[in-house]
């Protein structure tokens, strides 16, 4: 028989394979075509449960990560009641939580640890982080880059699937005996090594969301590379891309570390090792009998390594939604879009180098202190550049008020306190008396609450539309934003005053044993008092979200008349297989409003020319 | 995919065995090195320069990083920046701390 | 609804979706491994004493494996080479080659393990243990996973070079290179806690 080859393709083949092949060749396309034309069912489970397109990937995030966001509010109004009146029983809930947590109703310090260290890992971990990447960016950078899915639909499906099970881990573990883990979300070794089984709970659940992260980190930055539209050059990006790609690499090379520590933090939980433990320790009186020769600094390098760019992947993908925002309603292009994206990678770079000012206090010399503290100085420069071209974008624009408006908006100052109270947190000896105190809880939440989750919710009210094909409604959106507004200052301002006044965080009575710091300390019970009536004002919010889905006004596909690629070039809510009625060619920048000798005050990125 | 024609194809497996008889020998050689117990200094400096070697081979000529894009080298290029840091970084905060 | 540049190369990065895909996690990998590396450097420069690899461990049973995980990045080679010439079938020998070095890797392994339990020596027995149990253990783990897609792409997984050889042949190359990696850390693993 020949052995002959042929070339089919870019293939070498032996000739009778290359029959082989052809005939093959033909019923795939066949098969195909058929497809084209819609002719396959999915089924209920490949359709809306394991699914592989990325919008059905990006709504299953959202609203896993809303439940988890809300869960974790929960989890803070509870402790928000131990703070302002410690040693008093709950009210209506307390009967509900179990003798092991709350006999008669009154928290107990164990409990209220679980809930300090779980609020911050949900929030973080289950809530923000799988909300702005695994939501927002799975369903719009798609299509803000002109492409018909991910690169990899299989691989997005299994990093939700990864997600699921951590935070299903992670809310199972309350109900272990010694609970949750409650060693903070940093899990610092001692303590967390010789602390109950949830701790190790939380090591398996961080397992599964680190693995979730980096699958979906591939796919982003492979996707924005690979399947970006004819014409759309990187200059040309949506600023959201821009954010989204940094992001990306962020999680993709700082995440790993971590993951590495929780498998030695795992080894020395249940395997009996010292890899965190040195030698001497006495554990509850009782010499602790291990192997010995560990170091405590040893986690908090490998945690901190990932913990700082984290809280970048907690900003950047924010600012991204209120830099599309900022343009689309000011009707005018961003201002200084270049130094922004060379900020944005800046940025990125620098947050690997900054993290041990979150170990000031830990004995480290002073040669090594000072490096992290220039690091850290210097990285404040891009996000205030950044902040600054925001701000300066709004200098002569037509400004429509509308409710995501309105968020980024807020989000400016708000984040600008964030930012700025972090400069002290930065230099070392202002630390020394900071660290570890409200102030400390008071900067990151400006920055990540009324900052990054008002973003969240502006982008919620700015997609909406575009997810559903209706909006929600302007005036439950203003009633959410003005009290949300009000309350969460209410919450987050008075922490500075308490932290300088000198009361650590972490404490199960709030501090009020710190005869010293008293006037601050009875400030708590404004602050909870706020919590809750901030709690009452995300109402407006879900039922404006839920009634707008079946009632909301029905739009066209780009009620804000935007000029990026989801809203010009796609339907509301965009073709369920490919997104696009035909593949759309970038012919210019991102933000042409108010373009001169133009007959509308916008210009989509792919439009031809006359058409504009 | 390559394209690369049949000649092509056949002169890289040979240059993959010549690898394998190189990364053999260099196997052969960091043993026999650690049997002279050398002291710890030089026997790290030997032994790490030795594995970067065969590191080379394998990540050059098998990974055929050689003749790779240059996307890919910017990638790996700021992923060692990240790893030297991490190597490097944690180790000053040894030095010269409360208890030196 | 296609997926653009899945086999052919895209023209101005000049490589194909999943090439790419790899080496990002590869990227990934390596701060992995290397944050384990730098946690081995920390312990050891902060020990009191640390012993010499070869006083504790078996040099020359690990200097076998070496040479298998060494023959099995060859085959691996190999086999997509054979598969660029349109040869299936040498392409899967090698493929077999390849599974079997990564399982007489693996079977030595065990014995490596087995024996340091019979002498009760544990990951808790001392920090040195701790380490080589953990890193040689994610190695061992990240060889198995790597079998296990082999096997994949071996077995069931061939049936695409019916209709898309081009596709299967990448898939090889992909794995190959992931294949590569885990070889590349025992070639920096076996000198680090061996022999030094």
């Amino acid at each position: 028989m020949e052995k002959r080859q042929v070339r089919v393709g870019n293939q070498w083949m032996y000739a009778k394979d290359a029959e082989r092949a052809l005939r093959e060749a033909m019923r795939v396309q066949k098969e195909q075509e058929r497809h084209a034309h819609g002719e396959h069912h999915l089924g209920f489970w490949r359709s809306y449960v394991f699914s592989t397109d990325h919008k059905v990937i990006g709504i299953q995030y959202g609203f896993t990560a809303l439940l988890f966001l809300l869960f974790g509010f929960g989890l803070m109004l509870l402790m928000r009641w131990q703070l302002a009146f410690p040693g008093q029983p709950i009210p209506l809930i307390g009967q509900w939580l179990g003798e092991a947590n709350a006999p008669g109703g009154i928290m107990l310090p164990e409990f209220y640890n679980q809930l300090g260290a779980m609020h911050g890992t949900i929030m973080v971990f289950l809530g923000i982080v799988p909300l702005a990447v695994g939501a927002f960016g799975n369903y719009i950078v798609p299509l803000q880059i002109g492409a018909p899915d991910m690169a990899f639909p299989k691989l997005n499906m299994a990093s939700y699937w990864c997600y699921v099970p951590g935070g299903l881990i992670m809310l199972a573990s309350f109900f272990l005996p010694g609970g949750a883990a409650n060693s903070g979300w940093t899990s610092y070794p001692p303590l967390s090594v010789v602390a109950t089984q949830g701790q190790t709970w939380w090591l398996i659940g961080m397992f599964f969301l680190i693995s979730s992260s980096l699958l979906g980190s591939v796919n982003f930055i492979v996707t924005i590379i690979q399947l970006r539209a004819r014409g759309l050059t990187f200059m040309r990006f949506p600023f959201f891309v821009w954010a989204q790609f940094v992001t990306s690499f962020l999680l993709l090379l700082a995440f790993p570390p971590l993951q590495a520590a929780a498998v030695l933090q795992l080894m020395d939980r249940l395997a009996g090792t010292s890899f965190f433990m040195p030698s001497g320790l006495v554990v509850s009186g009782q010499i602790l009998e291990a192997a010995g020769g560990g170091s405590p600094l040893l986690w908090q390098h490998l945690f901190w390594f990932l913990a700082h760019p984290e809280v970048y992947v907690l900003i950047l993908p924010a600012l991204g939604i209120v830099a599309e925002i900022i343009a689309n309603n000011t009707r005018k292009p961003l201002w200084g879009y270049r130094a922004m994206v060379y900020s944005l990678i800046f940025l990125g770079f620098m947050s690997f180098i900054v993290w041990a000012h979150h170990m000031f206090l830990t004995g480290m010399g002073t040669a090594i202190s000072a490096f992290f503290q220039t690091t850290t100085m210097i990285i404040s420069i891009p996000s205030v550049v950044i902040l600054t071209a925001l701000f300066i974008s709004l200098w002569g624009g037509s400004i429509r008020f509308t409710t995501p408006m309105l968020f980024a908006l807020a989000f400016l100052p708000m984040f600008g306190i964030g930012g700025l109270t972090g400069l002290p947190l930065g230099l070392a000896a202002a630390d020394i008396h900071l660290h570890d105190t409200y102030y400390v809880i008071g900067h990151f939440h400006y920055v990540v609450a009324p900052g990054t989750i008002f973003a969240l919710f502006a982008g919620i009210y700015y997609w909406f539309p575009k997810i559903t094909g209706r909006m929600m409604n302007e005036r439950l959106g203003k009633i959410h934003f003005w009290s949300s507004l009000i309350f969460i200052n209410g919450v987050f301002a008075p922490m500075f005053i308490q932290g300088l006044a000198g009361i650590s965080r972490r404490l199960y009575d709030g501090g009020a044993q710190y005869a010293h710091a008293n006037p601050a300390f009875k400030t708590n019970v404004f602050m909870s008092v706020s919590a809750w009536l901030l709690l009452v004002a995300q109402i407006p919010f879900i039922i404006n979200f839920f009634m707008s889905m079946k009632r909301g006004m029905k739009v066209d596909s780009n009620p804000w008349k935007a000029t990026t690629l989801e809203w010009a070039a796609a339907p509301s809510p965009p073709v369920p297989h490919g997104n696009f009625p035909e593949i759309p060619v970038v012919r210019r920048g991102p933000y042409e409003y108010s373009v001169p000798d133009h007959e509308l005050d916008f210009v989509p990125q792919h439009a031809a020319e006359r058409e504009a | 995919m390559s394209g690369h024609s049949v000649e092509e194809i056949k002169r890289e497996t040979r240059v993959y065995l010549m690898v394998f008889v190189g990364l053999a020998i260099l196997t052969v050689v960091t043993v026999a090195v650690s049997k002279l117990h050398l002291t710890t200094g030089p026997a790290i400096l030997v032994a790490l320069l030795i594995a970067s070697v065969k590191g080379f081979l394998v990540a050059g000529y098998f990974m055929h990083l050689l003749s790779e894009k240059k996307l890919i080298y910017s990638v790996l290029a700021l992923t060692v920046v990240f790893l030297l840091v991490l190597m490097l970084l944690p180790l000053g905060s040894a030095y010269g701390g409360i208890g030196g | 609804m296609e997926i653009p540049y899945n086999v052919e190369a895209r023209p101005d990065t000049g490589l194909y979706n999943a090439k790419l895909g790899i080496w990002l996690f590869l990227a990934s990998e390596i701060m992995l491994f290397g944050a384990l590396f730098s946690s081995l450097v920390i312990l050891r420069t902060g020990a009191d004493s640390w012993p010499h690899g070869w006083e504790i461990l078996n040099v020359n049973i690990a200097t076998f494996n070496t040479f298998v995980l060494i023959a099995s990045s060859v085959t691996v080679v190999l086999a997509w080479a054979n598969l660029r010439l349109g040869d299936l079938a040498k392409g899967r020998l090698y493929l077999g080659l390849t599974i079997l070095c990564g399982l007489i890797f693996m079977v030595v392994k065990a014995f490596e393990y087995g024996s340091k339990f019979q002498h009760h020596l544990y990951p808790s027995s001392s920090t040195f243990l701790a380490i080589y149990f953990t890193l040689t253990g994610l190695h061992g783990l990240h060889v198995l996973g790597g079998l296990f897609v082999f096997a994949y792409l071996i077995g069931p997984g061939a049936k695409m070079w019916a209709t898309e050889p081009a596709r299967y042949t990448n898939r090889i190359e992909v794995v190959g290179l992931y294949w590569h990696f885990v070889d590349l850390v025992w070639i920096f693993l076996f000198p680090i806690l061996y022999l030094l």
